[in-house]
């Protein structure tokens, strides 16, 4: 009876989250990239964050705001305060309403929001985002895979076909990952744009890979904190449950006969 | 409590008369805990603890967010961002809480069609039936509130539709609506009076809860053969029963547990699984979703409200009888709300003398059926207003009150019932075989 139940929440749980389903249709394609933090055994690769950052700062912060995101968090990233430091001093600059004026930003700022050209902040975009949800809604394709956030993503900054056309006096791009199919973002990275550090290749896909890596980190910065919690909960519960059997089987002995014979 | 004849409380110090003379808290406990409960419970009547303990963990790890939280448009989203990344724990709360509400509306169903099954809402439990309905309303009523307060995308929009729901009521639905939105849209003044009646309605419900146990303290409970216990001695009713502590206590804790791996493993691992990702973007009154969707657990009732346009027959005669003032939208407000009261009304619909499933051949199979169409109009549900979707949407629709309306009430008639066993023990006895200890007494 017991395993019946079991199924049953299993499926009740697999059915449920009917509720989201990738926006335009089949048409877009995103990629499942194989990101280290996936999965209940994911990490973080601390130097894709690294240059994911610094993708981030050379690139994407000419338009897009992380205003969610303090950076006094980037130590989690493997850096020192100091770096830290110079690094918010550095790249960013805040308003500051007590100097009436702006000043080079300290680690207790965020990131500044940018409303410039009124591209979205990227703060949570890897959450507000999800890669496909089907197969007809029921949610399998995000249970084995993950919310894929991180990958519409990465799909997109390496989804543009080149083609270009012109409506209403805006340039859209051709992008497959993008609901709808264009978009008015021009194509963001070009291959050796940025020069990394550790020595590794700049190619279009290994930045889109490393910014959303970033990105995700940016919006979830607590999730290895989760996971460790998400373990330890699960094994006590585990063992609480173990425990439980036992005790439940030792009471009801007395009151049950010999086993049903089926 | 009356009912079936038990041992009660008896103060043997003096401390314990003083306190008993004066308030008999320690019998009512005594009484509430060592009630005597059908031995023969299976799985199924475990998810009364799983309820209670979802509630709890709702209020308490509810009260601890709302320190932290802002409620205010300008501020909601970004405070559920410092609860988020600042707040000590705080992702954990807030997955706990938010995934809290899924464990809770799954665990509520599966009691309910438990109940459905098992005949749990016939005579004398039909108030212990009618409490639980409106706990289920108060329970949705909260979801639909928490869901508003981080002020995402789809928390507006979501509101928006939900309260829009009220403004097809004909000639007051207009000012309803804007009564209970604090002005001609969803504003701050929604935000603020939602977050108001968030923190209020859990204590409504902690207090309907009690008034739940109470009733069905006071008919005992049903089981899964629905035969009664029997009552004509202490000793014979010990025959079919044992007190709820510590066996019913064990047997429900071994079975939360087992849930809470599974739950933790979802918050742990896949927090936002269950939710959508458009709540990540803050709300903005000039940018609708292209899909607007509720949680999973008000899709089965949002494909009700969805399946009655204004191309099906129904409708249009309803239309035309009315003159006019029951149109589409109302007609599905109040499909859907019917289907909610469908269910309040079993007690009265259903005309069969038997009360568990299991002697109901005929029964067993309409029963599986509503299950199938309760997955079914979920995942209708979520599915764009489109074909073949409608369509499947009104069959599935047209089945939920048919089952309630007329398979019911014509099955109590037509239907010939298995025997059913004479008595809790003789049941009891089937499965497990007859205790080898049986004369010794239980502690």
């Amino acid at each position: 009876m017991f395993k019946k139940l079991a199924i049953g929440a299993a499926f009740a749980l697999a059915l449920a989250p009917a509720s989201t389903f990738a926006a335009g249709g089949g048409e877009q394609h995103i990629e499942d990239f194989a990101f280290s933090f996936e999965g209940p055994f994911g990490t973080w690769d601390q130097h894709q964050l690294q240059r994911g950052l610094q993708v981030y700062t050379e690139v994407c912060a000419a338009c897009h705001g992380l205003r969610y995101v303090p950076l006094r968090d980037l130590e989690a990233l493997g850096y020192s305060e100091e770096q830290v430091i110079a690094y918010s001093a550095e790249n960013f600059e805040v308003f500051d309403p007590e100097l009436d004026d702006f000043r080079p930003a300290i680690p207790t700022d965020h990131f500044p929001a940018n409303d410039a050209v009124g591209a979205p902040d990227l703060s949570l975009m890897a959450k507000a985002r999800a890669g496909f949800h089907g197969p007809y809604g029921l949610g399998i394709n995000q249970l084995v895979k993950g919310m894929g956030g991180a990958e519409y993503i990465a799909s997109l900054l390496d989804g543009y076909t080149g083609k270009e056309k012109e409506e209403a006096g805006t340039i859209l791009y051709e992008n497959t990952a993008f609901p709808g199919g264009w978009i008015s973002m021009a194509p963001p990275l070009a291959e050796d744009q940025v020069e990394f550090a550790d020595g590794h290749p700049a190619t279009v896909e290994a930045m889109s890979e490393d910014v959303s890596a970033f990105l995700m980190w940016a919006a979830e910065p607590k999730m290895m904190d989760r996971k460790n919690a998400g373990f330890v909960g699960v094994l006590f519960l585990t063992v609480l449950s173990v425990l439980l059997y036992l005790v439940n089987k030792r009471l009801w002995a007395p009151h049950k006969g010999k086993a049903r014979k089926d | 409590m009356s009912g079936i004849p038990h041992d009660h409380y008896e103060p043997k110090t003096n401390g314990e008369k003083w306190l008993n003379s004066r308030l008999p808290i320690v019998g009512l406990l005594y009484d509430t805990l060592m009630i005597p409960t059908p031995k023969n419970l299976n799985w199924w009547w475990i998810w009364g603890i799983v309820l209670a303990f979802c509630l709890a963990l709702q209020i308490v790890t509810g009260i601890v967010l709302v320190m932290h939280y802002t409620p205010n448009e300008h501020l909601a989203f970004a405070s559920i961002e410092h609860i988020m990344r600042n707040v000590n724990g705080g992702y954990m709360l807030r997955y706990l809480h938010m995934n809290g509400a899924s464990l809770f509306f799954v665990a509520v169903y599966i009691h309910m069609f438990r109940g459905l099954y098992y005949g749990s809402y016939k005579a004398p439990r039909e108030i212990t039936w009618i409490i639980g309905m409106l706990i289920y309303l108060m329970m949705m009523g909260t979801a639909f509130m928490g869901y508003v307060l981080p002020w995402g995308q789809m928390s507006f929009w979501g509101a928006t539709v939900i309260t829009g729901l009220f403004g097809a009521i004909p000639f007051v639905g207009g000012a309803i609506e804007t009564w209970l939105l604090g002005g001609p849209a969803v504003s701050n003044a929604t935000l603020n009076r939602f977050f108001s009646l968030h923190y209020l309605l859990p204590f409504v419900i902690a207090a309907l809860v009690i008034v739940h146990i109470w009733a069905f303290h006071t008919t005992g409970n049903n089981n899964p053969t629905g035969v009664e216990v029997r009552r004509g001695s202490k000793a014979e009713a010990e025959k079919d029963t044992l007190p709820f502590w510590p066996y019913f206590v064990i047997k429900d804790l071994f079975a939360l547990a087992v849930i809470l791996v599974v739950f933790w493993a979802v918050v742990g691992f896949m927090p936002n699984y269950l939710g959508h990702p458009d709540n990540y973007i803050e709300a903005n009154p000039l940018v609708t979703p292209a899909h607007i969707v509720p949680e999973w657990y008000f899709l089965p009732f949002y494909a009700i409200l969805r399946a009655f346009t204004g191309e099906v027959w129904v409708v249009q005669i309803a239309s035309f009888v009315t003159g006019g003032i029951i149109d589409a939208k109302f007609f599905g407000v109040i499909a859907m709300f019917g289907a909610i009261l469908a269910m309040a009304l079993a007690p009265w619909l259903d005309t069969s003398t038997v009360r568990s499933g299991k002697y109901r051949p005929m029964f067993k199979w309409w029963f599986y059926l509503l299950i199938i169409d309760f997955f079914a109009l979920m995942w209708l549900g979520a599915m764009p207003a489109e074909e073949p979707y409608a369509t499947f949407s009104l069959i599935a629709s047209a089945y939920w009150f048919a089952y309630f309306f007329v398979i019911l009430p014509i099955l109590g008639v037509i239907e010939k019932p298995l025997a059913q066993p004479e008595t809790i023990e003789e049941d009891f006895n089937a499965h497990y075989g007859k205790a080898d200890a049986e004369a010794t007494p239980a502690e």
